[in-house]
């Protein structure tokens, strides 16, 4: 009882010799790859990585489940590196590469862990079972676990096929897929964590399940799974920011999109004992669609600086970018209904998920169907 | 009526800075920007006249729909962003500013009894010392504590996370100063000066030189973006400004020239970095600046940003031979072209004028056939990320041209410079077309032993030479016939149909030969009769060939595999010259080329102010999003004390908040 009185210690004093240790190592990583790999890069490839060891050490004080991941992911990189040992042939060779942790083995058993994940969510919501979605959380967790070890190894591939063509991968449709249903994941297992509920995953993962087929599709189909060099327009340091900025954002406005469909079932009755409140399922839209807002922003912005760099001017209104305002402008409104009295519940569930397809097409369908400066029509 | 229209204006105000008003605008916005993507902009006006018609050409124009991002209304909607967003923040600065500030401390006992997370606990304590620890426990969880003494007891107000109020003046001062900074950037300056007439818009092709003062804009325009060609070793002093149907001739305060243009390649082919070399020369002609521009990095000069943007080709010269494919004889004549010019051909078949289009030094084709979709190769895992590029092969150098006759019409054509080894043997290859929406369909020209299309073009021409004829069917007849048969009228009738034969496809290749089978052969023979026919071309053509390397001195041709399918790739290939549609092939010798580069110049004053606002929107939306703005009031009187909560935003960390404060209050009054 008289817990409640003392304040709260300095975030300092909280953290155990775990988050040291931790923080530590990362420092320790970072800087290993700065002195192995720093004449890869220039000077803001360098600084980008630098920012990058106290912004994980600070997630992984943040969110305590991130230190095991990182580490996790970082172990089974490094074994796959050493599994090479600068030799791509090996990679039909060794059994661990072939099957495990080459990056597309990798990202194949990511696939199959969220699809399977998927299933035994649902399964564990419709059977009220709390063992099977706790299933559910793990499987997601090993799926994000092998989603960032392919991509991380894919990373060093790509290094492999020739020194000009190395490039962190994030540079076309299907590695940024693969980013997709990672930092959706990750997201939704923040809120499972913080809001003690694992019965949203059922339609959180069936963002993820869709975006997993387009992938198998895309591999298999098409091939798409090829390391490809850059075109030069896309050869710059920004991309390494824009990019994942854009996926926070895209990710936070799926969760919340799932959150909206799986609050108009409940507003309607349907499921609504397996599912959590309607108050819950509205809090953590409006957080998930709070943090996307705040990223797809500054993606925007980098996006802009980005662009003022590589096209001679920060807005061209090139359909990318217009959609990218499209999107924003569509958030910008929903925030702001949720301030205005009245409108809420329904209504904002809706736009959340309406939302979603306007995302989707700034996405997908303007690569699709317009064409523009993001075609690299010009170079 | 003074006081009616004060009403008024206070209502529009009112409208103005409503949140109502915020979101349709947002949302108008947003869906107005869709026309722009989906209808491409600023394309040549011809392609929309096409696309939609005289009629509704016309309409979409009023509507400025081809440069919809600078057209009227749509400034106007920005315009009311702006209005709107000051005028809101206008209206709510005096009561944030306040409300930062103030603790609410006068808030009376019965309001504080309304609230809805209230919470009200029994106590033995001092109100004094109770409100003591209070504070304490507030100000250990980050509030910013007034502690005031009211009758009967303490009040004690609250507050924390202010700045979500100073987030919400940030971000939104943010999208006033980054529309304004966008403005700055328009072509705001321009749109007046065509409205007063003092500029307007060049449409004529001329050469820039000659283009009138009053669509040219002066070096101290204070922001513009335009784009100019440079070739390989010479220079610009002008951008180009595309408006609407025309352009603008935008003078630099300094001249660009253009050293060099590079193109690199990976190893697979494709482009890895375009880069040019240029220099900058001040009015005097004095250089002032050497840099390399590449994509993703340009060059910064007095305010005026440098890019690569683009490359073509900037007047390539070729030195061709052409082959005249009509007449008999096969002796070259020279030829000489440049890009982007023009040449006069006089032929047999009359005056032809030859448009030199374009020169590619790579071509990397895939001679793998189709590439095989990476299923066939895949293990389970979806096979390696490692591409596999064998299959594409850079075949060298090739031009582009159209052949126009005396009536206008014209081919394109493509013709490569290397041979390209095909099925094992060697060929030069021509393609042709008619317009530029189909692809090119190749003629296939076979080389001799010494790798030369000589051999190929002096048996086209001893197989169109009437006067050879005779010899060319009398040694056929002389070679497949036996010794006895010689002389007999069985030979009489072979040399007939050899000389048939070759009359036949002289005229029009295979198809004239089928033509003619068609017609005079009955259903059931044809087949039989074409197998026979062809055999007796190839024999005549290996007798013509015979010919044709004796009058050339050159030793007769072996009889061996190699020459069989030298003969019949001719005879394809003759067959084909039919249909090629040009009198003349024009074959590559040798190049000088010369590259030009795309630069795109801007001038962006408003660029900063739109960074500046940038970051302000940034820092204000984590304030706003994150910051949660909290007050909390403790009201303690002898016997009992009640807390009360309140928040801008309530969110479910509010309510857990708030049973933390309450559960505390308990154990404080005990
Ligand atoms: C592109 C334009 C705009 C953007 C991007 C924008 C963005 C935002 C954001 C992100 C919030 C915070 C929402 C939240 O806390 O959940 C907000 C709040 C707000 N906006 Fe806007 N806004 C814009 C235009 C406007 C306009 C035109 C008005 C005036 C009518 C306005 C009035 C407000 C008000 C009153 C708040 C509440 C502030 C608070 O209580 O903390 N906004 N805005």
């Amino acid at each position: 009882m008289e817990l409640a009185l003392t304040p709260p210690a300095p975030l300092l004093k909280r953290l155990s010799w775990f988050d040291w240790l931790f923080a530590v190592l990362a420092a320790a990583g970072g800087l290993i790859a700065l002195a192995r790999y720093g004449d890869y890069m220039d000077v803001y490839d360098k600084g980008i990585l630098l920012a990058a060891i106290p912004s994980l050490a600070a997630l992984g004080w943040f969110w305590k489940p991130f230190r095991p991941l990182l580490l996790g992911v970082g172990a089974l990189s490094l074994l796959a590196l050493g599994q090479y040992g600068g030799d791509l042939g090996r990679m039909e060779q060794a059994f661990l590469l072939k099957y495990l942790i080459s990056s597309q083995a990798a990202i194949m058993w990511m696939c199959a862990m969220f699809a399977l994940a998927t299933l035994a969510y649902w399964a564990g919501m419709l059977a009220r079972s709390g063992f099977t979605m706790k299933t559910g959380s793990a499987l997601t967790w090993a799926a994000v676990t092998f989603g960032w070890v392919g991509l991380m190894v894919r990373w060093y591939e790509s290094y492999l096929i020739g020194a000009d063509i190395g490039h962190i991968p994030v540079s076309n449709l299907y590695e940024v897929f693969v980013l997709f249903c990672l930092i959706t994941a990750m997201m939704y297992l923040y809120y499972e964590a913080r809001y003690q509920t694992r019965q949203m995953g059922a339609f959180v993962l069936l963002v993820i399940a869709a975006a997993v087929g387009f992938i198998l599709w895309y591999t298999f189909d098409r091939g798409a799974h090829e390391i490809q060099p850059l075109v030069p327009a896309l050869n710059s340091w920004w991309m390494k920011l824009h990019v994942p900025a854009n996926f926070i954002g895209y990710g936070g406005f799926s969760v919340a999109a799932m959150l909206g469909a799986a609050y108009l079932l409940v507003a309607r009755g349907i499921l609504a004992s397996r599912l959590p409140k309607l108050e819950v399922i509205d809090d953590v839209m409006y957080k998930a669609i709070a943090i996307g807002f705040a990223f797809f922003t500054i993606a925007t912005i980098l996006g802009a600086m980005w662009a003022a760099e590589a096209w001679g001017g920060y807005w061209s209104w090139d359909p990318k970018e217009t959609w990218a305002l499209i999107v924003w402008l569509n958030y910008a409104a929903w925030l702001h209904i949720r301030l205005v009295k009245g409108l809420r519940g329904a209504m904002l569930a809706w736009w959340a998920l309406v939302g979603l397809f306007i995302t989707t097409f700034a996405f997908l369908g303007v690569n699709m169907f317009l064409s523009g400066l993001h075609s690299y029509g010009t170079l | 009526m003074n006081t009616a229209s004060h009403s008024f204006g206070r209502s529009v105000f009112e409208l103005l800075s409503s949140m109502r008003f915020a979101i349709s605008l947002l949302s108008i916005l947003a869906v107005a920007s869709i026309v722009g993507t989906v209808l491409k902009q600023a394309e040549p006006y011809g392609n929309y006249i096409i696309q939609f018609g005289p009629f509704w050409f016309e309409v979409f124009e009023k509507l400025g729909l081809y440069d919809i991002y600078h057209a009227g209304w749509f400034l106007l909607i920005l315009a009311f962003l702006v209005i709107s967003t000051s005028v809101c923040i206008w209206r709510n600065a005096p009561n944030f500013v306040r409300d930062m500030k103030s603790f609410r401390e006068n808030v009376g006992e019965q309001s504080l009894n309304a609230f809805k997370h209230r919470y009200a606990a029994m106590t033995a304590r001092e109100p004094e010392a109770l409100a003591a620890d209070a504070q304490r426990y507030l100000e250990g969880r980050g509030y910013k504590v007034r502690r005031v003494s009211r009758e009967e007891g303490m009040l004690l107000a609250a507050k924390a996370g202010s700045w979500n109020r100073l987030g919400y003046f940030l971000a939104h001062s943010a999208i006033v100063m980054i529309c304004i900074g966008g403005l700055m950037d328009g072509n705001l300056v321009f749109k007046v000066q065509q409205l007063l007439g003092t500029k307007k818009i060049e449409t004529r092709d001329i050469p820039q030189s000659q283009v009138p003062a009053i669509s040219r804009l002066s070096p101290s325009n204070p922001s513009f973006r335009g784009s100019v060609q440079i070739p390989e070793g010479s220079s610009a002093d002008v951008v180009f400004l595309n408006v609407a149907d025309g352009y603008l001739v935008q003078d630099l305060p300094f001249t660009v020239g253009l050293k060099a243009f590079r193109i690199e390649h990976y190893s697979t082919g494709q482009p890895k970095s375009f880069e040019s070399d240029v220099e900058l020369f001040d009015a005097s002609g004095k250089q002032v600046r050497e840099a390399t521009i590449a994509v993703n990095h340009p060059l910064i000069h007095d305010g005026i940003a440098i890019y690569q943007a683009s490359f073509a080709d900037g007047g390539t010269r070729l030195n061709l031979q052409g082959w005249n494919l009509l007449s008999p004889q096969a002796t070259p004549f020279p030829v000489n072209g440049t890009i982007h010019q023009k040449a006069t051909l006089t032929s047999g078949a009359g005056d032809y004028t030859l448009e030199f289009i374009d020169f590619r030094p790579f071509n990397v084709e895939n001679m793998g056939g189709e590439i095989e979709s990476s299923r066939d190769t895949m293990s389970v895992l979806g096979g390696s990320p490692v591409s596999d590029k064998r299959h594409l092969r850079n075949v060298g150098p090739s031009f582009q041209y159209k052949l126009r006759d005396s009536r206008g019409q014209a081919r394109e054509f493509s013709n490569y410079m290397l041979p390209l080894e095909l099925d094992g043997r060697w060929y030069l290859m021509s393609g042709v077309r008619e317009t530029s929406s189909e692809g090119f369909r190749y003629l296939r020209m076979p080389l001799d032993a010494e790798g030369r299309i000589g051999t190929f073009m002096r048996l086209r021409g001893a197989l169109l030479d009437t006067a050879l004829r005779p010899e060319i069917v009398a040694r056929f007849a002389h070679t497949a016939l036996a010794q006895d048969a010689r002389g007999s009228e069985m030979e009489e009738r072979l040399k007939f149909s050899a000389t048939q034969v070759l009359a036949l496809f002289a005229e029009g290749g295979f198809q004239s030969l089928g033509a003619f089978i068609e017609q005079n052969v009955p259903e059931a023979e044809r087949e039989k009769a074409a197998g026979t026919y062809l055999r007796i071309l190839e024999l005549a053509a290996f007798e013509a060939l015979h010919i044709a390397n004796r009058q050339a001195g050159l030793p007769p041709p072996q009889a061996d595999d190699a020459t069989g399918w030298f003969v019949r790739d001719t005879l394809n290939s003759v067959s084909d010259l039919f249909v090629y549609g040009a009198p003349i092939y024009l074959q590559l010798l040798q190049y000088d080329e010369v590259k030009a580069s795309g630069l795109q110049l801007t001038r962006s004053p408003g660029k900063n102010v739109v960074y500046l606002g940038s970051l302000l929107l940034t820092l204000g939306v984590f304030f706003m999003l994150y910051v949660r703005e909290r007050r909390v009031w403790v009201r303690v009187k002898p016997g009992h004390a009640l807390l009360a909560m309140s928040s801008a935003k309530h969110t479910i960390d509010f309510d857990t908040e708030f049973a933390q404060h309450a559960q505390a209050l308990d154990s404080l009054a005990k």
